[in-house]
């Protein structure tokens, strides 16, 4: 088993206009290659805090965070970027397409930048938009613009696929798609992935679980039986 | 082409109405600053051409007759180059087609046709051959107000005889870029004729053989002009020579500088505010433009792409707007500048072609807007570059919001979001509501000079002038000549002005000027400081310019001497007994007895003051032409046309391109402000929609900031605009021109309307985005 990220002793606060918060009170985490992992909790149990430290957008208040043995936690602004560049992808909440790209365009947007990059329409392919290439975000369901964003994140193939509520604003359906599509990412392609969401279920195509509370993990577990997303019911 | 120029294609055609608006505002200062520093500098280049190429004098001087030999003695003064003398005679021209006496002047050129000095630039016929008797060569602004061909026939008043003299070319003078007789303050096209005649034709006629009263004489390089003007003075005083002038007492030349000087100091400050406002209102909105895209450089970060990269990608919009305002300002500045002056050449003279836009210029002007557009959005880019791209992707975070002084006023729900808004930002509401008045201060400052001049013209001057007609002497003449004006049927009142050209001197300073006798009181002339406090004037003493007196440092109670340039030639003390503040010139003023008891003579008159019935306006004029005595005639109506058409016109179109402008800057401004507080706020006021706030109210949450800000900012710019019309009435030359800080209350309004009418356009734009707010989508997306 072989670590991918790893942070040790994590915390971070932030203001918050005139509020104090304390995301993260001392977290320790591995991401395993080619695993699957879920991270659980309420909203503001500091779950995309951690999410956002792992993939190099934020920088903890103190703690360390290890890329395959490379200290992340002194790396500087330029650093940062090549690590995201070539080894992270992440897919937000709210897709986060740029809104004057078509679906092709917005996935070509990375592969532009990645040394060794699937093919945008490829991309598309795989998770299941083969035919709706040239229509811009505006054009494109939530489901499908998630989809996009997936395609997006996966194209220049990262090491770790970061994904921060995937399925927060889509309803039951599509949000077991884009499900599916990372699944199957996961599985054909080896992506490392960690889905955060507080939607206990989806919990169920996991490798491995872990649970936030307050800034703590509170628990972590391998499910005994993992289950397809398609048989995923909430 | 990659995705992310793609983006940028897209990104200009999505933001297209605010791209516009600010590439409109930049283009107004690149093309103020280009029409006006291009004319400017092509009238320069076209002068300093003109004169080099021409053999334009150095020093020249009048006198009463000198022989040949004392040309010769000229010629060995130290630092002369060049001696040309000639014989330069006043005839009046009883021409044909011309309602008043025109005045001409002969002047001599040798008779192989090539003046040394001051030479001819033919534009159709030929010189004057030997032996052909009265051909001459005609100046070509009096050939186009008449149609004179090649060919026609001028009558001249020769030593009291009429003579028709055969116009055989029609040609340009450097002596001559403004036609401009020497009797009034401006040029006059149709009414004064220079003939160049052979000097063996005319010196007959003036008994000018072997003799010259005229002389034109070019330095060695590096010569002095002081020690050569007082050598010629020296050598030419016994001859009746007034004192000698450098080129920059030339008639034409000292016309042609002061417009010059005006259009100096219009070519230098208004770019410079247009260019610094322009500027200023690109960096605000280029900043808060792209502190909007701000999700979107986020998510870019997000993808690995290096803040360098994002910054590149952003700057290439914003000079994509710069290239864009470039375009367009180069060429109106290049058609505006090309319109300016073509209305010069009507006045000013040039044989080359006119107008060019140096690349220098080009260069700098854009320079400058390329600083401005980039240094705004780099403002913008550093502070999201510092922000960890997770921060920059959720909403900005919510402001503080404070209870406040406001709360107790109960104002409604919506007045206090718009009363929290700006007490949380107040920068940015200042910053706007600057924006706004800089649009109201430009319109204000771009008419000042226009409603200066038309004050000076419509009020001052018919204040201070109230003669229907003045008639010039060909020499002062005693009283007996006005009365012979005053029985002139139509003629119901005369006054006699004696004019004397003096040089005053306090201490080392000196200027060359003219003394005014007036009767006391004046009927016709009277004196006012700053064209609305009238000056009595003393039994004793001059009343003296008060820029003048500056020049000379003198102030009342002073004395100053006054060397007399005609009569007896001697040199008096006066005493300054009082200022006056006048917008043109630097002249002395005297009561008329106090003037002939300093001359040592009787009294006499030097022109003719006349009130003329308005329906015989034409007889009085027609009879005019039989006075010998006479030289020229003008008439106040004529003086203020010619005034309007000279510096008027070109006044007129520099204020109306400023104008149009100011209205597109302002128009600019209110209606970026407007755009970009929608988009930072479509959030908030989607919510308010959710909540069940209508439309209508929603509205005036966003549009009562804005109207504020227009409320506000309308005072501020009319104060901003008086300043900086100050500033420009200041840096005008105190020896051409003053002009009162004059600015119509039909300015003010037309700024305070303009203002308001781009705020209601802009509100009406932002009202229809507002009423189609997508209001799911809006709330559904994580950015604002």
């Amino acid at each position: 088993m072989t670590t991918v990220i790893s942070g040790r002793a994590l915390t971070k606060r932030y203001r918050m206009g005139e509020v104090d918060v304390q995301a993260l009170r001392g977290v320790d985490i591995d991401l395993i290659e080619g695993e699957l992992m879920v991270l659980l909790g309420a909203s503001g149990s500091g779950k995309s805090t951690l999410l956002n430290i792992l993939g190099g957008l934020d920088v903890p208040t103190s703690g360390s965070v290890e890329y395959r043995g490379e200290d992340l936690t002194a790396a500087d602004e330029d650093e940062l970027t090549w690590y995201r560049r070539r080894h992270v992808g992440f897919v937000f909440q709210f897709y986060n397409l740029v809104p004057s790209l078509t679906a092709r365009e917005n996935v070509a947007l990375v592969t532009e930048i990645a040394d060794d990059p699937i093919d945008p329409a490829d991309a598309l392919a795989l998770v299941g938009l083969g035919e709706r290439l040239d229509h811009f975000p505006a054009q494109l369901s939530g489901g499908e613009q998630q989809r996009v964003a997936v395609a997006r994140a996966v194209a220049k193939r990262p090491d770790v696929l970061l994904c921060d509520e995937p399925t927060g604003a889509l309803d039951f359906e599509t949000g077991v798609r884009v499900l599916a599509v990372l699944e199957r990412i996961n599985r054909e392609l080896g992506t490392t992935t960690a889905i955060i969401t507080h939607n206990a279920p989806i919990a169920a195509i996991a490798h491995r679980v872990v649970t936030l509370a307050d800034g703590r993990i509170a628990r972590s577990e391998r499910p005994a039986r993992r289950i397809p997303a398609e048989e995923l019911r909430w | 082409m990659s995705a992310l120029d793609r983006k940028l294609g897209r990104d200009l055609w999505r933001l297209k109405g605010q791209v516009a608006t600010i590439a409109l505002v930049l283009a107004c200062g690149f093309m103020a600053m280009i029409m006006l520093r291009s004319t400017w500098q092509s009238l320069i280049g076209a002068r300093d051409a003109y004169y080099d190429a021409y053999r334009f004098g150095d020093v020249f001087a009048r006198l009463e007759r000198a022989p040949d030999a004392a040309a010769a003695r000229l010629e060995r003064l130290p630092g002369v180059a060049v001696v040309y003398p000639r014989i330069a005679e006043d005839v009046m021209v009883p021409i044909a087609d011309a309602s008043d006496p025109v005045t001409g002047r002969i002047l001599s050129i040798p008779d192989d046709g090539t003046p040394p000095l001051d030479g001819l630039y033919l534009r159709a016929g030929r010189l004057p051959v030997a032996g052909a008797a009265d051909e001459a060569v005609i100046l070509e602004q009096f050939a186009e107000a008449h149609h004179l061909q090649p060919g026609d026939h001028v009558p001249a008043v020769i030593e009291g005889r009429v003579r028709q003299l055969q116009v055989v070319g029609i040609a340009l003078s450097p002596e001559f870029v403004l036609a401009m007789s020497g009797r009034e303050m401006v040029a006059d096209n149709g009414r004064f004729v220079v003939f160049w005649m052979l000097r063996s034709t005319i010196a007959p006629a003036f008994r000018m053989e072997g003799a010259f009263d005229d002389v034109v004489i070019q330095l060695e390089p590096g010569a002095s002009l002081a020690a050569v003007l007082d050598g010629v003075d020296r050598e030419l005083a016994r001859y009746g020579a007034r004192h000698a002038v450098g080129r920059d007492k030339q008639l034409s030349n000292y016309a042609l500088t002061s417009e010059l000087g005006i259009l100096r100091t219009l070519a230098l400050v208004i770019p410079s505010i247009f260019l610094a406002v322009a500027a200023f209102l690109v960096n605000v909105v280029l900043s808060r433009l792209i502190f909007l895209e701000r999700t979107q450089i986020a998510v870019l970060k997000a993808l690995g792409f290096s803040n360098g990269r994002i910054a590149r990608h952003y700057l290439v919009l914003v000079i994509a707007i710069v290239g864009i305002a470039s375009l367009l300002g180069l060429a109106l500045g290049v058609w505006s500048g090309r319109w300016m002056t073509a209305l010069y050449s009507d006045f000013y003279r040039f044989p080359m072609r006119l107008h060019h836009v140096t690349p220098g210029l080009v260069a700098i002007t854009i320079g400058i807007g390329v600083v401005a557009a980039v240094s705004g959005a780099m403002i913008s880019l550093r502070r999201i570059a510092r922000m960890p791209p997770a921060e920059a992707m959720r909403p900005a975070t919510p402001l503080v919001y404070r209870r406040s002084l406001f709360e107790g006023l109960g104002l409604g729900a919506s007045a206090m979001m718009v009363v929290r808004e700006i007490e949380r930002r107040p920068v940015r509401f200042a910053m706007s509501t600057l924006g706004i008045a800089m649009g109201v201060g430009i319109f204000v400052m771009g008419r000042f000079s226009w409603n200066s001049f038309d004050y000076l013209m419509d009020e001052v001057f018919p204040r201070e002038h109230q003669e229907d007609v003045t008639v010039t002497f060909v020499r002062a003449s005693p009283p007996r000549a006005l009365h012979e004006l005053a029985h002139l049927p139509g003629v119901t009142f005369v006054e006699g002005e004696r004019i004397v050209p003096v040089r005053m001197h306090a201490g080392a300073r000196w200027r060359d000027t003219t003394i005014t006798g007036l009767p006391e009181p004046s009927r016709l002339r009277h004196l006012m400081s700053g064209g609305e406090r009238p000056i009595a004037l003393p039994t004793d003493g001059l009343v003296v310019n008060d820029r003048l007196a500056r020049l000379l440092g003198v102030d009342v109670g002073d004395e100053v001497e006054v060397d007399l340039l005609e009569g007896d030639w001697r040199t008096h003390r006066a005493r300054v007994a009082g200022l006056i503040d006048e917008a043109f010139g630097l002249q002395v003023y005297a009561r008329a007895d106090w003037l002939a008891r300093l001359l040592d003579e009787e009294p006499r008159a030097s022109i003719a003051l006349l009130s003329v019935d308005a329906d015989r306006r034409d007889e009085v004029s027609a009879r005019l032409k039989d006075f010998p005595s006479v030289l020229g005639v003008s008439t106040r109506a004529h003086i203020v046309e010619r005034y309007r058409a000279q510096t008027g016109e070109s006044m007129l179109v520099i204020t109306m391109i400023l104008t149009l402008s100011a209205a597109a800057i302002s128009i600019g401004v209110v209606y970026n402000n407007a755009r970009i507080a929608l988009s930072m706020r479509s959030r908030d006021l989607a919510s308010l929609r959710v909540l069940g706030f209508t439309r209508r109210e929603i509205s005036s949450v966003l549009l009562g900031e804005l109207a504020l800000q227009v409320v506000l900012g309308i005072p501020l710019g009319l104060w901003l605009g008086h300043a900086w019309a100050a500033l420009m009435a200041q840096g005008f030359d105190p020896d051409t021109v003053k002009f009162p800080l004059h600015i119509a209350d039909t300015t003010y309004v037309g700024a305070t309307m303009i203002a308001l009418v781009s705020g209601l356009v802009s509100a009406l734009l932002v009202r229809r985005k507002l009423d189609h707010l997508d209001l799911v989508a809006v709330l559904k997306s994580a950015s604002e």
